[in-house]
């Protein structure tokens, strides 16, 4: 039994990657020009600085990259989040992560003038991670610690006073709501290629720990106290794990925008592979979210050709649907 | 807790003494404003005299201004009343459960697809918008109600099917505005965002004809509330079908919210808020259906008058105000919360 569970474990690894390849080479060649798999090898192996060469590498290879970052980033942040609350339901974008990036976003802008992107993805980064740690303190206050009700609305009310804020300053001024309407959609294609440099730190060290903390987290599905007695150290995969959500979530919702429902549906997709062990459930977590976000960006090219649907309006398309059927299916009690 | 006389006393003083912060409320906005007014100008004028400036101001602008906030605050408070109580839960409001979101993606949608530079003009604005809003507030109410539909509706699974959906309409709002000219995307941001300004007579009819449909019957349907308190077999031993009576009553709910969103824009917290403050000071078990309504009346027309005089100059959308005041308390019922949620 085992044996099998681990070959079907290899076996479905082996696959993703092909599904991997297969999605960013889509991702490359499909677009509102057309480039033919041989010109797109041509322009990856050995570009002559053609037309199709150009688009190639500046604009189709970037947004595939940063596709690929941020969905591994989301569906590993996803898994730990849903790990660490034992909850079917959590997902880093629900938690308030992206109202509190745009707030110190659109404060950068309103009060102080920023206007750099470059400087946009810190004061994302900076308010995607005070927002998540507070959501979770809120929603810990409680008696009972975070339960899905009290995450959701905990993330529901920060997210509501953040955005009164968000609201007030774009209404009052244009150039913040033409640079806000864009932002908050989620999107991988016309973003700064530095982006990339600037949030791959953040994202390295995320899932770094990420891995680091998948022990500690198989242990703590335990329960506390049996995880306790076998030697696990609570609270320091607790922090460790917050940690590392707010580092992956916070670099990704900084480079794209806030792209919601990849981490909440991915884990879903990978445990059905994997069961419930972590060591192997965070890293499919993360092809599997690489793999979704490439391809939902890629249907959205195709969906409005010759122009493109944002990737987070294609993936909420995609998203609520499976977040619905997960309500339905999950006996209350375990919620 | 009080004996049955004090209670009572109690519970039908916290309205009486809403009633009077309404109306001072109402005279101060009605007063207040570029133009100044005196207390004998307006006197003046609803008796039929002063110039003809004045009674522009104060009869086409100030006074609809008002009046629409009220009957518009009145209808998020039943609402909210209404849902909590339906869920049994004191988080479930029309703003959680994605209805008025819901309705916002409605007029956002005629605000991009027929706005021009910042406006919407003719029959689509007087008609379309509120009319949109609407449609789009009921049918995501139907579609909630359906989604959460498992051999019969639990008020637990509502809410979470009310969060997916409120999540895909939010993002459905948003990619639309991408879609227009950064003017129009401006002027709907102010209208999701809620606000009075520039609401007149027309806006006000629909919400007034809600309220005084579906109040009554609010507050007749509202006896089988207590029963819906109970779980599902307790209720049924008590002689009353449960499924049949929540489904009217959210439907009353959903109405009055979509009427009250389609007439200001989805002014955030009052339908969330005012029935936890109404049923804290009547010091009742559940969300008091008329102290809600004259509460959330003097939540958004205070909130209004805040928003337009505070600031100097600058005017901001009223739904700012509710959401600065409403999120924290928001916060404040969740750090309270206990294992099974209490209305």
């Amino acid at each position: 039994m085992l044996a099998v569970r681990h070959r079907r474990r290899v076996a479905g690894l082996v696959v993703l990657l092909g599904c991997a390849a297969a999605a960013c080479l889509a991702s490359i060649a499909i677009g509102s020009k057309p480039i033919p798999v041989g010109a797109v090898w041509h322009g990856l192996v050995s570009p002559t600085g053609s037309e199709d060469d150009l688009i190639v590498r500046s604009l189709r290879v970037p947004r595939t990259e940063l596709a690929v970052l941020a969905g591994a980033a989301l569906g590993i942040a996803g898994s730990l989040s849903q790990g660490h609350t034992r909850n079917p339901l959590a997902d880093p974008g629900l938690l308030g992560v992206s109202s509190g990036a745009a707030l110190a976003v659109v404060t950068g802008i309103f009060a102080f003038g920023v206007t750099s992107t470059y400087d946009h993805v810190w004061l994302a980064c900076l308010g995607a991670i005070v927002a998540t740690v507070g959501v979770f303190l809120l929603s810990s206050a409680g008696r009972t610690g975070p339960t899905p009700l009290t995450l959701a609305l905990a993330g529901a009310a920060a997210a509501a006073l953040m955005q009164g804020l968000v609201s007030a300053m774009v209404v009052a001024d244009q150039q913040s709501m033409e640079i806000y309407r864009f932002w908050r959609i989620g999107a991988v294609s016309g973003r700064d290629p530095t982006v990339i440099a600037q949030v791959l730190p953040f994202l390295l060290v995320g899932a770094a720990l990420a891995m680091a903390n998948t022990a500690g987290l198989n242990a703590l599905s335990l329960g506390e106290d049996v995880a306790r007695s076998i030697g696990g150290h609570v609270l320091r995969a607790r922090l460790i794990g917050v940690a590392a959500i707010t580092l992956l979530t916070g670099g990704a919702v900084a480079a794209c925008g806030p792209i919601g429902f990849v981490g909440l549906v991915v884990p879903h997709l990978a445990r059905f592979v994997t069961g419930p062990d972590h060591r192997w459930l965070v890293p499919y977590a993360g092809l599997i979210g690489a793999v979704l976000v490439v391809a939902a960006d890629t249907v959205g090219r195709l969906l409005a050709w010759p122009g493109e649907l944002q990737v987070g309006i294609v993936l909420a398309m995609i998203g609520v649907p499976v977040f619905i059927a997960i309500v339905r299916r999950t006996r209350l009690a375990q919620l | 807790m009080n004996g049955p006389r004090p209670a009572r006393l109690r519970s039908a003083a916290v309205p009486a003494i809403a009633v009077g912060g309404l109306a001072i409320v109402a005279a101060l906005s009605v007063r207040i404003g570029d133009l100044p007014t005196s207390v004998g100008d307006i006197l003046r004028v609803l008796s039929g005299g002063g110039d003809e400036t004045q009674r522009y101001v104060l009869l086409a602008l100030r006074l609809p201004r008002v009046l629409i906030g009220a009957f518009a605050g009145a209808a998020f408070g039943v609402s909210g009343a209404l849902t909590q109580s339906i869920a049994r839960n004191p988080l479930a409001s029309p703003d959680v459960l994605g209805v008025t979101p819901g309705a916002a993606a409605g007029a956002v949608g005629v605000i991009v697809g027929a706005g021009e530079y910042g406006g919407v003009a003719g029959p689509a604005s007087t008609v379309g918008l509120p009319l949109a809003a609407l449609a789009g507030g009921l049918l995501t109410a139907a579609a909630i109600y359906l989604l959460a539909w498992r051999r019969g509706v639990d008020g637990y699974r509502l809410v979470l099917v009310g969060i997916g959906v409120q999540a895909f309409m939010m993002n459905l709002t948003y990619w639309l505005l991408t879609v227009g000219d950064v003017a129009d995307a401006g002027r709907a941001m102010v209208w999701i965002t809620g606000s009075l300004d520039g609401r007149g007579w027309t806006d006000a009819v629909p919400v007034a004809v809600a309220l005084c449909v579906l109040l009554p019957l609010a507050v007749i349907g509202g006896s089988a509330l207590g029963v819906l308190q109970f779980d599902e077999d307790t209720a049924r031993n008590l002689g009353v079908r449960i499924q049949l009576c929540r489904a009217a009553l959210f439907l009353v709910a959903v109405a009055l919210a979509a009427a009250a969103t389609s007439a200001v824009g989805p002014v955030s917290f009052v339908a969330l808020a005012t029935p936890q403050i109404a049923l804290r000071l009547a010091g009742v078990a559940r969300p008091p259906l008329i102290g809600s309504a004259v509460l959330g009346a003097l939540l958004v027309t205070s909130s209004d008058l805040f928003a337009r005089v505070a600031f100097g100059g600058v005017e901001v959308p009223a739904g700012v105000i509710t959401a600065v005041l409403g999120a924290p308390y928001l916060m404040f019922l969740i750090t309270r919360q206990r294992r099974k949620a209490h209305v």
